[in-house]
């Protein structure tokens, strides 16, 4: 017998609230307890480059929590010149990091 | 005479603080992307058999099937443990500790039933003329 297993609509998640191309702005909000958005990319600006996928939420997970619903996350791309103010290599480096949509804003 | 207000004037507002610190979201104790934090150590250097012996604990632990807890709870409970001891801990140090409060926060073992087995463990060493060490490792 083959068992299937289908995701009920919170392990499913809500729908992205961007599409790839979309400048993004990561909230700068304090962040109580464990947060996978580092400090360093807070308030920063990008764009998003790929939809990783819905995930449990790890900031509910650390904290023996289902986790539900699950968050979409992001592969964001950034400017290392945007990020570090003073960035001496070259200017059209690049960086990207994993951010869950709950951290991101839009920017028009 | 100078520090309360005269009758009838308000309170004065206490000054707004606003540089976050740490536990009031402020930057964590691992969170240190852009901090001057010394020279990368690119040496390698082999994993000593406890080390080995705690990848593969917190392998099963997470594992499918035991799942008994979350690479997330492992990374919080590290997180938690504040800059001194943070700082002065090895990599599998830090895990080895997170899956002991792990496993008696989820209520898998007592921190008595914990104790009294390094207790016994340390008896053994100590009788076998192994070195032990004298630290306690805080919780």
């Amino acid at each position: 017998m083959v068992r299937t297993r289908t995701k009920s609509a919170a392990a499913k998640g809500g729908a992205p609230r961007f599409a790839p191309g979309d400048k993004v702005r990561v909230a700068d909000r304090p962040a109580f307890g464990h947060c996978r958005t580092p400090w360093y990319l807070r308030g920063k600006r990008g764009e998003i480059a790929s939809i990783h996928g819905t995930y449990r939420d790890p900031e509910r997970l650390a904290y023996h929590q289902p986790g539900l619903p699950a968050q979409v996350l992001y592969k964001v791309r950034f400017a290392q010149r945007e990020i570090w103010g003073r960035y001496d290599g070259p200017q059209t480096d690049q960086l990207d990091a994993d951010i869950y949509d709950y951290w991101l804003e839009p920017l028009r | 005479m100078g520090a309360f207000p005269a009758r009838g004037q308000p309170m004065p507002q206490s000054k707004r603080r606003n540089m976050l610190r740490k536990g009031a979201g402020g930057r964590s104790t691992h969170d240190v992307g852009g901090l001057e934090f010394g020279p990368i150590d690119r040496h390698e250097h082999d994993l000593a058999l406890w080390e080995k012996r705690t990848d593969a604990m917190l392998r099963l632990l997470v594992g499918p099937e035991k799942r008994a807890f979350t690479v997330d709870g492992m990374r919080r409970v590290i997180e938690d443990y504040g800059q001194q001891q943070y700082d002065r801990t090895t990599y599998y140090e830090k895990w080895i500790r997170a899956v002991r409060n792990l496993a008696v926060e989820q209520g898998l073992l007592t921190r008595e039933e914990v104790e009294a087995r390094m207790d016994e463990v340390r008896a053994r060493w100590v009788k076998a003329g192994r070195k032990t060490s004298k630290e306690k490792i805080p919780w």
